[in-house]
């Protein structure tokens, strides 16, 4: 039998009447890197807060390295890391003291505690930050600090909630780096919710799609994009854009169409070679074209595809659910 | 970091002392910190001893050889020490998410409770002795001498730990600092309607029946007694019921929102 870094079953929570997350079925193995990928809302954060003890299920099971969430929280405790969203680290102690604190919370002797340190000072990379409180620091610094936190256990399973929200392309890149090194090294399981598809892409060996709860689809980021067809022609239009939709869906061996606001997504396994008939089909419609690509498919694309909708529009609109 | 030089460390639960020491150490750590909140918890008591002092002294003290000064030192020591507290640490904590960070470590919940209120007895105390110190400046004696004194400090620690369980109540119940800060007005009735500026035997109407009621008047009490009479243990064991009155109140206020904060509903 594979051990499960991850598994649940069924897994449900309710807020009043409201069903953040909808009766999720996961097997994380031991090693992967899995990415849940979803809009803001999607119920990532509350999956996240199942898994790591902080919140009860109020349906079905999970085990995070092998112990049960609701019977044995403390020894889920022992062996998770995580890192929640937004660094949320305390303000006022220095980067020695909290990472002190933190190692003496898991009953490290202090000399483990200072070996632990130097382990992930290259990790940190703060220098001689570590001395300053940390309410002066950079939020890269704050993430990479919190990271470190997060592993002076040395934890089986790290949970990683949206780990570059509002860091630059450099911080971003920085944090991807380490997440690698950190599972590859050292085999450490690593759980990332995610918002952004490139993380998803560029970190995960698997990808489960989240939307209002439920997981849409889930597989490799190779996988999720060949299910779609080697091929995505996309139009950027303007007028009748269902009128043109129909028209391209008309032509043969076209494998789907996908319509969000004016952009009509083609699929086709062949795209150079019918990205004519899809020029000739539009023109001889209503809308004006203002944009014909062809490129291979992405992970948003799959998205658009199991859930209707783009993942940068729908940021705002669900926020709520999320806290 | 490479593979070569990680060490296995192997995480296990540091026990519930360790972990009410380890937190007590960032709580105090956080005092210096914080200066803001602990000059105005100085300023306030020697304000008070000095006007009330200064204002009542000539009219308590007529003909009778009251010693007014005496009198009103530990009023002085219960403003110093009535809801000094790291309870705006632990709402910032709560708002923050570093109490889910505490949280996701297998410390003993309520020692996260428990640690805050180490770095308040200490503060208490350090905050009591400048203003005891202020009270033998102008010449107030303590009858029971330096054990007195002792007995004098333990008894306003143990005052402020049982009613500081409120304020950390509000900040786990409510999660608001708003709320914690608003905590302030409950310091109002429970330190100025009792014998905050005449003996008992002075008041009338309405205010002599509601002191009877207020656990302080017995507090002020028994720590007037270490200072103008000796060893009174009528006296030490009103003040003790007066904290045990707040205490059976306070205590399962602040469990039941420590349960309620860290029971993952």
């Amino acid at each position: 039998m594979t051990e499960y870094a991850v598994s649940t079953e069924k897994l449900r929570r309710f807020f009043g009447d409201v069903v953040a997350v909808d009766g999720i079925d996961l097997a994380v193995r031991e090693g992967e890197v899995y990415g849940f990928l979803g809009p803001n809302g999607a119920g990532k954060s509350t999956a996240v807060r199942m898994l790591t003890t902080l919140l009860m299920p109020s349906s079905g099971s999970a085990t995070v390295a092998g112990k049960n969430v609701v019977r044995e929280p403390i020894e889920v405790r022992l062996r998770i890391g995580a890192a929640l969203q937004d660094a949320a680290l305390d303000p006022k102690q220095t980067g020695m003291e909290l990472l002190r604190l933190q190692g003496r919370l898991y009953g490290l002797s202090g000399r483990d505690v200072v070996r632990r340190i130097a382990d992930l000072e290259s990790l940190m990379d703060i220098g001689d930050a570590i001395k300053r409180q940390v309410g002066t620091y950079s939020g890269g610094m704050k993430r990479r600090l919190d990271l470190a936190a997060s592993l002076m256990h040395n934890p089986e399973v790290l949970f990683l909630d949206e780990p570059t929200v509002g860091l630059d392309p450099i911080g971003r890149s920085k944090v991807w780096a380490e997440v690698r090194r950190i599972n590859q090294e050292q085999g450490v399981t690593v759980f990332l919710t995610t918002q952004y598809l490139e993380e998803a892409d560029a970190l995960a060996d698997r990808v489960g799609i989240i939307n209002h709860g439920m997981i849409a689809t889930e597989g490799t980021p190779a996988e999720l994009k060949r299910q779609l067809g080697s091929d995505v022609i996309v139009a950027r239009v303007e007028g009748d854009v269902e009128a043109a939709r129909r028209v391209v869906a008309g032509i043969e061996e076209i494998e789907a169409v996908d319509v969000y606001d004016e952009e009509i997504s083609i699929r086709v396994a062949n795209g150079a070679g019918f990205i004519s008939n899809v020029a000739l089909a539009l023109s001889a419609s209503d809308v004006q074209v203002r944009e014909l690509t062809l490129r291979t498919p992405t992970l948003d694309d799959v998205f658009l595809h199991v859930t209707g909708g783009r993942l940068a529009q729908e940021e705002v609109a669900t926020e709520e659910e999320e806290q | 970091m490479s593979a070569a030089t990680v060490r296995a460390v192997h995480a296990r639960r540091a026990g519930f002392i360790r972990d009410v020491i380890n937190l007590g150490g960032r709580a105090l750590r956080s005092i210096p910190r914080d200066p803001e909140s602990i000059i105005p918890a100085l300023i306030v008591p020697v304000f008070f001893f000095a006007v009330n002092v200064g204002a009542l002294q000539d009219v308590v003290e007529q003909n009778n050889g009251f010693d007014y000064k005496a009198f009103q030192l530990p009023v002085a020591i219960v403003f110093a020490v009535t809801g000094v507290t790291r309870a705006n640490i632990l709402v910032l904590d709560i708002q923050g998410g570093y109490f889910d960070r505490l949280a996701l470590t297998p410390v003993n919940r309520l020692a996260m409770l428990l640690g805050f209120m180490v770095a308040d007895l200490a503060l208490v105390m350090s905050l009591s002795l400048p203003v005891i110190a202020l009270g033998l400046i102008v010449g107030v004696t303590f009858e029971t001498g330096i054990i007195g004194v002792i007995a004098f400090l333990a008894i306003a620690g143990l005052w402020a730990l049982a009613y500081n369980m409120l304020p950390y109540a509000i900040a786990l119940k409510t999660g608001n600092p708003a709320a914690v800060n608003s905590s302030f007005l409950l310091f109002l009735p429970v330190t100025f309607l009792t014998t905050v500026f005449v003996p008992e035997e002075a008041l009338t109407g309405w205010m002599a029946q509601i002191v009877k009621f207020n656990p302080v008047t017995y507090l002020l009490q028994g720590q007037r007694s270490l200072i103008s009479d000796g060893w009174v243990i009528g006296d030490l064991l009103g003040a003790l019921a007066g904290i045990g009155a707040i205490a059976v109140v306070s205590v399962p206020f602040a469990m039941w929102a420590l349960l309620g904060r860290v029971r993952r509903t």
